[in-house]
Formats: C-alpha cells, structure tokens, sequence
C-alpha cells in the first residue's frame, strides 16, 4: 500500500466534513492525515486527506466520495508535481546544559522558537514529514515533553489552480 | 382517472431530469441549476405568500405533486400537522413509523414516484432507519420529513431529541437538516430531485420546531443548487461501440440485467436488444419483470436461489454484459470464481458500482435506457457490417440445462401443504397484472421463482437490506399508489408479525390489499440453514403459529378490521385464493398453513462457489464439461 494524498473540494457547510471522514470509516480505510479549511473562495473548504490504500480500493473511495453531494471536485496529488507541508510544534526539554544544543538543532532545521519557559523551549517547524521526523529524532534524546501536529496540506506546483472553474461555484 | 403506468412515469421523471441535464451533459464541468418547476410543469409560480414554516413545508409538498404521505404526528412535528388538516395532500397515519417508510418505499416501486413518509423527532425518526436503509439498500426514491427539536435544545439531549441526520448519514443518499424557515421550499426541491434522479435513493429532511413555527414566506418555484451533483446519464460513445463489438464477436454471453433497468424505464429497449442480438438474459431479485419470464430468451434470476440455467449461464459465460446490476454476493456467490472466463461489460448510472466487486473490462455509467438504446444503435450497425456470432451451440448448453433442471419442487412427505404449490397458485390465479409484494425467506424466494413476472413493476421486495416485516406495509403503499392493480403481499409467519398492525391501517383508510401468509410456523430460512449446516438444532426458530395457534392469524385479521380465511389444504387452495379475490372492499388476510419442512431450491450455500450450485439436496447438477 502507498500513501495518496487527495484535495477533497466541498461546499462550506455544516457537517460536511462529517460526510467525508464517515465515508473512509465506513468503507474500511485509515485516515493517515486530515486537513481542513477555507479557500480563497469563502464557499468552498478544500480538505486534503493522506490516506494509506492500493489504487484499486483508493478509486472505489474517490468514487464513494464524488457521490456525496457536498462535494465539489477531488483531486489526487502527485508527490513529484506538488508541495505537501506539516506545522509541528514541540516542547522539548532544555535546561541551562542543553540549550545551546537545543538551539543548535531547531537552527540546522530552519525552525524557530516560539516559547521559552527556564527548562523548556517550544519549537514550531513546518515541513515535509521526512523532514518533520528528522527533527523530531535529532530533538528526542533532550526530551520531548509535548508535541502537537498538524495534516498534511499540499498544493500543486506551477501555475494551474485546481479551485479554479465553474464547477466550484457553491452558492 | 386512469393511473399511469411505471413506465410512463419513468418517462415523466426522465423528462423532469432534462431540465437540468444539457449543461451538466455538454459540459461537465458546468454547475447544473435547475428550477424545481422542472419536476412540476403544472405548477405556476405563485409567491411571495406569508406562512409559517410549516405552512411553507405543506405548500411545498402540494407544489411538489405529492398526493399522498404516510406517517405519525408527535411534539416536534406538530406544526406541520395543522396546515396538512387542510390540504390536497392525503396523510395516511399509520401505526408504526416503520410502516410509513415502507409504504412510500412501496408507493415508490409500484408508481416510479417518488414516496414521502413524515414522523417526529426522536423515536419518531428513529423508527424510519430500518426503511430508509431498506430504501438506499435498494435504491429506491422516497423522501424522509422528520421533525427535529427547536433549534437552541439541539445537543442538549432535550426530550425526543435524537441526531437523525447523523444517523442516518451512511444510510441516505443526502440528507438537511433545515437552518431556516425560508430555505424549507429549496431544500425540498433539492430532497426531490436527489431522491428522483441519477441513481435513485432516500432523502432525509430534519426540521427543527421552531423553524416549521417561524414566519416566512413562500414563493415557488425555489432555485435549485446543488453544485456537487451532476448525474452521468449518457454514456460514452467509445465504450458503447466497444461493448457492441464484444456483444457481436462472444461466443457465450449474458445479459445480466439489474434493478437499474426498472428504475430507468428501460425493459421495452431491453427486450429489442435481446431480441436483436439473441443473447441470454438473467434478471436479478430486483430486476423481475424486467424481461418477461415467459420470453424463450429468459434463463430466469441468478443467484444464490436461482435457476441452474441462470447461474451456470453467467458462471461459464465468456461475455457478460451487467445493466444495472451490482455483482452482488448473492449473485455472484464467491467472487474470486465467480464466472471466471467472463470479459465484463458493465453499465450503470452509479459510477462507484463500476468495478466495486468485479473489475469491468468496459465500463459504461449512463442511465441504462441510454445505455441500451444506444447499444441497440451499435449493435444494429455491427450486424448490418456482417458482424454477428452464432449462438446455437451455447443454446444448445443452456436449453438442455433448462430442460433438465427446471424450477420444481417435491409435495410434503408429510402430507402436508406445499408452500411453493400454495404460492404457484396464487401467481396462476392472480395473473401477470397484480403487483406481488413479498417479505424476507423462504417465501420471498418462492415467490420469485413460481410466480410468473411478465411486466415491470409488478415485483416488490426487500432485496439488498433483506428487511423482515417489509411485505404488508410496501404493500400498502403499492395499493395507495395504484388503486385500480390487484396486490398480494406473499408474507412469512416471522415477517407478518413484525408489521401487521398496518392492517388497521389498510382497514380505516380502505386500502383493500391481499396478504397470502404461509404460515410454516417458523422462520423458516433460517430453519432451512439449521437443517442443512447446523445438524437439524433447530434454536430458536419455532414461533408457535402452529403449535400453539399463537397468534391465530384469522382472529388478528379480524381484530384488525380484516377479512380472515384459512387454507390447510391444497383441495382448498384455488377456492380461498379466489374467495379472497372477489373480495374488493376490505383487506384479507389468508393463512395458508403450511408445511415446515419445505426447502428453497436451488441453493448455492453463502460463500460457496457458484460452480457448488445444488440443484436439491444432495444433487449436484451435472454439467457436462466437454461442451464449454
């Protein structure tokens, strides 16, 4: 099984997203990833899902998922052609001794401190997975006291709009 | 008045469709915005007018065409209740929400309508999961109004507060949950539409108290808008011609012919394709009188109960061409051997069905009178190019099977009476016009296979959800829906006794239908499956109707305001039937009682392959290998 990652286009409205994460729980698939918020249209959301399937079974659920009436468009990214990204933060444990390291590692990964309390610092990173897991396990062995992250959010490169069309006229 | 027919009904919804089909069709991209004067052409617009909500729901109903509802008041409904007082639409109030839903559920398969079922919040909504699942299972259009508690109690668990719009997610085609009073006549409209069109199902829509009380205003016709719904209904020209071309060139193909053909109004296109290209047809359980029974092209259903013909035709095809059908597992019995030389064709309006159990080498999704006018089209220029296969020899195969295993059944050792005598009877004496409305087991199968289907909509059941209790009020709603058709529930002992209390129903609104219970005093499938894979350990299947004559069927139907008879044996047979025949003013109930010992033949055991077909117990049919 291979990770796909969908752009799910839907109208704004109350309990859609109900709709469609029932529909992957019903129809036997994990949800690895759920993202969900505004466009640049108010009346369309855009929620992106990574979700773990063969291509068989992953087409019968973008078929279930085109059924639903709420739903727009779907659209499944190309890792090679689209940009996906992941906001992590993360309280790590970082006294006097272990600061500087600390500091030394959230550098190298282009992340930044956020809060800084006299044994911990509070680190925000934003990435793609692989890099968000190599900064987690540089950052392991001061102590991770807390962590919290985001879904995957990905757009496609270049220049073409998914969003764009009369499609994705909602209301 | 004279009623229209399915098929004519089919066409008027067709039409409604249209309305919105060309800019979805040309272009699929386009959002489609119809009006709901589409679905109503005789409905002037008229509006702004000052009502409640629940006046704006009623008006929206009559603007709807809707002559008939069926369901129960309660607290969160009430407002709805007092402009209906003074409506043209007739509420029929039944005596069990279940019984409401299958009723518009019968209503709608008897009609091509769409049927509408109204209960209160709560237990009310509650009470209608069982047949809007039936309903979505089945694909069949009705429309679910459910009243819901005022807006500031919802999520404060408030008396008869339940989520029914959560509940009923999986199990709706789409369903509301009505924000305002002034969006009731576009949500509607929109509920009409999406039950009626594409492939058909139920609608849910949840209305607040407070929302049906508000004031509004009421103009009609709504815009629709529902940009996410575009329904393919013409297929693509390349996989027609690809079909077509595999249709003239298969040595052994199959016509596998769903439910979708009824719902599309499509069995006239279908008999000129099976006529033009000689090609076998099966019909599905819920697809029966979709090509005549008696048609010499006809094998009879597939399936887990169906004709060795039938079952070993798509079993040994080399071509099977699905319209409308799902591969279910009751057809195909263990999918991974499921007629393993077969190429597949498979059309179909729900592009999810497409592939979902059977990989389909040409996938076709359109309405499936498109689909089949324009094979005929493919077909015909194929022939005239000198494309055309000869089938004799897989006629040959095919008849020989039909010869010797035809549908039959032994007389009861016992003495007792046949079920499948009593049933095969029932067919002969009511004729090919009556409609036949059946519940779950051994007696929906029997009544599938000895009583002879020759016209469309003429076959009611609870195929997909298989829902015990479905017969008495479907039929109900098939009679309301067609006043002037003879209808017969053919019922079980177990299913009656889940919703015969419909019957007072039936007695107080006069809706004279039939009920023939063969009564075997158990649940008899069940028993069947005991006997044959449980060693005879009959657990709990023994219900009393004959030992104890608990419940005694012909006082219930009495008590109910029925006419009761009672038939035990078959020298009494033809008479009761025909005495319950020239009863036309009042409900009758016929407890034939039966033997219990009877079995559903043939039989392909669940998970099994359908190549283990057993024409009876303990005989396999022996096909001849060196044909294939």
């Amino acid at each position: 099984m291979t990770l796909h990652t969908l752009s799910v286009l839907v109208e704004n409205k109350p309990g859609v997203l109900a709709r469609v994460s029932g529909l992957f729980s019903r129809r036997g698939f994990n949800i690895d990833s759920l993202a969900v918020g505004e466009t640049e249209n108010p009346d369309v959301s855009r929620i992106t899902i990574v979700v773990n399937a063969d291509s068989s079974p992953l087409e019968q659920v973008t078929k279930q998922l085109n059924k639903l009436v709420n739903v727009l468009k779907i659209v499944e990214l190309d890792p090679q052609v689209s940009v996906a990204r992941e906001l992590l933060l993360v309280k790590v444990r970082a006294d006097r001794a272990a600061r500087a390291q600390v500091l030394e590692t959230v550098a190298l990964f282009r992340a930044r401190v956020v809060d800084v309390a006299p044994d911990t610092l509070t680190v925000e990173a934003t990435g793609t997975p692989d890099k968000l897991d190599a900064l987690l396990r540089d950052l392991e062995p001061f102590g991770i006291k807390e962590m919290v992250q985001s879904g995957t959010v990905a757009i496609g490169r270049g220049s073409r709009s998914i969003t764009a069309g009369p499609s994705l006229r909602a209301a | 008045m004279t009623r229209p027919t399915p098929e004519t009904l089919a066409h008027s919804a067709r039409r409604a469709r249209t309305v919105t089909e060309p800019a979805g069709d040309a272009d699929p991209t386009t959002t489609p915005r119809g009006t709901a004067a589409a679905a109503t052409p005789a409905v002037r617009p008229s509006g702004p007018v000052p009502v409640s909500g629940a006046g704006s729901l009623v008006r929206s109903l009559e603007a709807l065409g809707v002559d008939v509802v069926f369901g129960i008041p309660g607290g969160a409904i009430l407002p709805a209740y007092d402009p209906l007082y003074d409506s043209s639409v007739r509420h029929i109030l039944v005596r069990h929400e279940q019984g409401a839903g299958h009723a518009a559920t019968g209503y709608a398969q008897a009609t091509g309508r769409v049927g509408v079922c109204i209960a209160t919040s709560g237990p009310g909504a509650t009470n209608l999961v069982t047949p809007i699942a039936d309903a979505y299972m089945d694909s069949v259009p009705i429309v679910a109004i459910t009243g819901q508690v005022a807006r500031p109690s919802i999520g404060t668990d408030a008396f008869q507060e339940a989520d029914i719009q959560g509940i009923t997610l999986p199990i709706t085609k789409h369903n509301f949950l009505v924000q305002t009073a002034e969006e009731i006549p576009q949500v509607l409209a929109e509920a009409f539409h999406l039950a009626a069109t594409g492939r058909p199902g139920p609608v849910l829509v949840d209305i607040p108290k407070d929302v049906l009380q508000a004031a509004t205003t009421f103009s009609w016709p709504p815009t629709l808008d529902l940009p996410g719904y575009r329904p393919t209904l013409h297929p693509h020209g390349k996989q027609i011609r690809e079909a077509a071309r595999l249709m003239s060139g298969a040595r052994r193909p199959v016509l596998y012919v769903g439910g979708g053909v009824l719902k599309a109004g499509a069995t006239e296109a279908l008999r000129q394709l099976a006529e033009l290209t000689g090609i076998p047809v099966v019909t599905t359980l819920m697809a029966l009188g979709a090509f005549p029974d008696s048609h010499r092209q006809h094998l009879g259903m597939p399936g887990m109960h169906g004709t060795v013909a039938a079952v070993y035709g798509l079993q040994k095809a080399d071509l099977i061409v699905a319209l409308g059908a799902r591969f279910d597992d009751r057809v195909t019995g263990k999918l991974d051997s499921f007629a393993p030389d077969a190429t597949v064709v498979h059309a179909d309006i729900d592009p999810a069905e497409i592939g979902k159990n059977r990989h389909a080498d040409v996938p076709i999704v359109g309405d499936a009178k498109h689909v089949i006018e324009e094979l005929i089209a493919a077909v015909t220029t194929d022939q005239k190019a000198g494309r055309r296969t000869d089938l004799g020899d897989w006629w040959h195969q095919l008849d020989d099977l039909r010869e010797r295993y035809p549908l039959g059944y032994d007389e009861p050792a016992d003495g007792t009476l046949s079920p499948q005598y009593v049933i095969k009877r029932l067919g002969e004496i009511a004729g090919p016009d009556a409609i036949y409305v059946a519940g779950v087991g051994q007696h929906q199968m029997w009544a599938s296979q000895f009583i002879s289907y020759e016209k469309p909509g003429t076959w009611l059941n609870s195929g997909g959800l298989g829902t015990m209790g479905y017969a008495v009020p479907a039929a109900m709603g098939a009679k309301v829906g067609r006043p002037d058709t003879v209808v017969w529930a053919v019922d079980g002992d177990g299913c009656f006794q889940m919703t015969n209390q419909e019957l007072a129903t039936c007695a107080l609104e006069g809706i004279p239908v039939k009920i023939a219970v063969i009564n075997n005093g158990n649940l008899g499938m069940v028993r069947q499956w005991q006997t044959l894979f449980y060693e005879g350990r009959y657990s709990n299947t023994e219900l009393g109707t004959h030992k104890h004559r608990i419940p005694d069927f012909v006082k219930l139907a009495e008590a109910l305001g029925c006419i009761g008879l009672r038939c035990e044996n078959a020298a009494d047979v033809d008479k009761t039937i025909e005495a319950a025949m020239a009863i036309t003013d009042a409900p009758v109930v016929i407890d034939f009682t039966v033997g219990k010992d009877a079995m559903v033949w043939p039989m392909v055991a669940a998970g099994t392959s359908n190549d283990e077909i057993m024409f009876a117990r303990g005989v396999r049919p022996a096909f001849d290998e060196d044909d294939i």
